[in-house]
């Protein structure tokens, strides 16, 4: 059974259990051993919560035991990124300042996915606060690439992407603020999504930038990662900007009809590609064609202000949010006689050189003088990336583009140069700066074997258009589980 | 220039963050590098346009509203688990008054 775990989906994992071919705890045991066996590859995760799992796990048996429904992902070993509060397990945010944190409650997307069945095998590395493109910014060291171990698996959610594409969890979750899901997702060939702003609870989601902010699924298959979004999607009193808006069964609509589709290609995003990926993106818009969709050429003429606007609004934000780490609540404290002293001494000694980086840039574009010319300004400019989706989408049902502009790059590539990695997030910060939904599915590889994902982005609360494009895209391509 | 080393230092203090020279050198240069970049956003007029201050909000003004009703509160005990220092309840901190 132990070999079968690294390539389940959630359907056989559900046909598995009701053929009793395996029982819960049977699976989360060797889900465990395995996981526990193979990270040292790629040190996906950081830490495993065993008892939490068996205890999950038992509760699906008994409830199959008694003929109860036991939800729609009874068994499913997940794993969960490392800056969502897990209560009584160890969350670090990849940072040295959490090293010991031990959470008093659950993010609610975890309280929901455990409710219908999920199995947490444990928590996942990531850049420090989710601050990174590479996942090299973990105090805890970096993530390796299970299909290149010695390239970078994206970030900052690298360690969730890592796990799925690994087989260590079946499905994972992520965090997106500014390509965080999509592009590991990318970079490890398996599927990630990043919902409509308020789609999911940010409660318990520990805040990098909050207007920016989403939880998002990573899977194997396009109908997994809907499976995971629709059982944790929703309004939820704890989240004042999580969205009224009733949640479909998106699942019940992948039935790969999407001739007539209308499909617009950003003619900014295609500048700037590298070939190999360029390549595969352009044979998946063939593919398109070929199911019917009618591809037609938009522009999108804001995007080249994205990276400048997201890196002053995100930063103002994370200067904001960490200023809650001042040594007095969240266990790390440096000892210093004085109250400012240990405020100083505590956030220079715990705070890992990206997130100072970005605590500085956001504290000098919110600081007096400088407010309106950046600030204000990144705010207006905002409203016109968010204007320009808002335009497209009367032409257009969906918009396809690549996620990054290159594969997966070499460990230690671009980490001295800080700039050059905020320009990588070209194709995907757009999105989280307009809030729609988009996603990213494997293309395909690019020549030296490196996977190419396809960025999908639709309407706001057009999730349904978006993973029915994506799974019908996915079976004419046979990409599903391709890592 | 868009940023001396001695403005750093102002930003830093104004953060709370203690850095080394060298964080403070390294930090001049990159943030130089990146402000230069970000005056790309000087080209686009935007005399005219309102900044983005909410990302989606469907819903009427008062969805969120709901009846004052008390809920179970964490606990003291929970809410201080995770103090690096703690007493009587309380968080504690360096003296701040001197008597």
């Amino acid at each position: 059974m132990t070999s079968d775990v690294a390539s389940l989906t959630i359907e056989q994992v559900q046909s598995g259990l009701a053929a009793r071919k395996f029982s819960a705890v049977e699976l989360a045991k060797s889900a465990l051993q395995f996981a526990q066996a193979e990270n040292p590859k790629t040190n996906a995760y950081l830490h495993f919560c065993p008892e939490r799992a068996l205890a999950a796990a038992e509760r699906v048996d008994r409830k199959l035991a008694a003929g109860e429904n036991a939800g729609p992902l009874a068994g499913v070993p997940l794993a969960v990124k490392d800056v969502i509060v897990t209560e009584g397990v160890r969350t670090t945010c990849g940072s040295r300042l959490l090293e010991h944190y031990i959470p008093p409650y659950d993010a609610t997307a975890v309280v929901r996915l455990e409710q219908a069945g999920a199995v947490i095998l444990g928590k996942t590395n990531c850049d420090e606060f989710a601050m990174g493109s590479s996942n090299e910014n973990s105090a805890f060291g970096p993530v390796r690439n299970p299909v290149a171990l010695d390239r970078v698996p994206g970030g900052s959610s690298g360690g969730s992407a890592a796990a799925v594409a690994q087989g260590t969890a079946v499905a994972a979750l992520g965090s997106d603020t500014g390509g965080s899901v999509r592009q590991p997702a990318s970079f490890c060939g398996v599927v990630g999504v990043t919902p409509t702003y308020g789609r999911v609870s940010r409660y318990g989601l520990v805040a990098f930038a909050s207007s920016l902010d989403h939880i998002g699924p990573f899977a194997r298959t396009v109908r997994d990662a809907a499976q995971l979004l629709e059982t944790m999607a929703g309004r939820d009193p704890c989240d004042a900007t999580s969205a009224f808006a009733p949640v479909p069964r998106f699942t019940a609509q992948l039935d790969g009809e999407v001739a007539g589709t209308r499909i617009g290609l950003p003619r900014e995003y295609f500048e700037g590609l590298s070939s190999d990926s360029g390549d595969r993106i352009r044979h998946a818009i063939e593919l398109l064609k070929k199911l019917g969709c009618e591809v037609r050429d938009i522009s999108l003429p804001a995007t080249k202000y994205a990276v400048p606007c997201y890196y002053i609004i995100a930063t103002a934000e994370a200067s904001s949010n960490l200023a809650r780490y001042d040594g007095v609540r969240y266990t790390g404290r440096a000892n210093e006689d004085t109250l400012s002293g240990m405020y100083r001494a505590t956030r220079g000694q715990g705070f890992g050189a990206e997130c100072k980086r970005r605590i500085m840039l956001g504290t000098y574009v919110l600081s007096h003088g400088y407010y309106d010319a950046y600030y204000l300004k990144a705010q207006k400019v905002r409203a016109l990336i968010a204007e320009d989706f808002r335009r497209a989408f009367t032409e257009v049902d969906a918009i396809v583009a690549p996620v990054s502009p290159s594969p997966a790059f070499k460990i230690g590539e671009k980490i001295d140069d800080p700039l050059e990695m905020y320009l990588s997030d070209i194709y995907t910060i757009t999105g989280d700066l307009a809030g729609i939904p988009c996603m990213s599915v494997p293309c395909g590889k690019t020549s030296e074997g490196l996977p190419v994902g396809m960025q999908i982005l639709t309407r706001h609360f057009d999730e349904t258009g978006m993973f029915r494009l994506a799974d019908a895209f996915e079976k004419a391509g046979g990409f599903a589980g391709s890592s | 220039m868009k940023i001396t080393e001695s403005e750093v230092r102002y930003v830093a203090d104004l953060a709370n963050l203690k850095l080394t020279d060298s964080e403070i050198a390294r930090l001049a240069k990159d943030m130089d590098e990146i402000l230069t970049h970000m005056d790309a956003l000087n080209e686009i007029d935007t005399s005219t346009v309102e900044p983005m201050a909410q990302v989606l909000y469907q819903s009427e003004e008062t969805a969120t509203l709901r009846a004052d009703e008390i809920v179970p509160p964490i606990g003291n005990d929970a809410a201080l688990a995770n103090a690096p220092l703690a007493g009587a309840g309380y968080y504690k901190v360096p003296k701040v008054i001197e008597r």
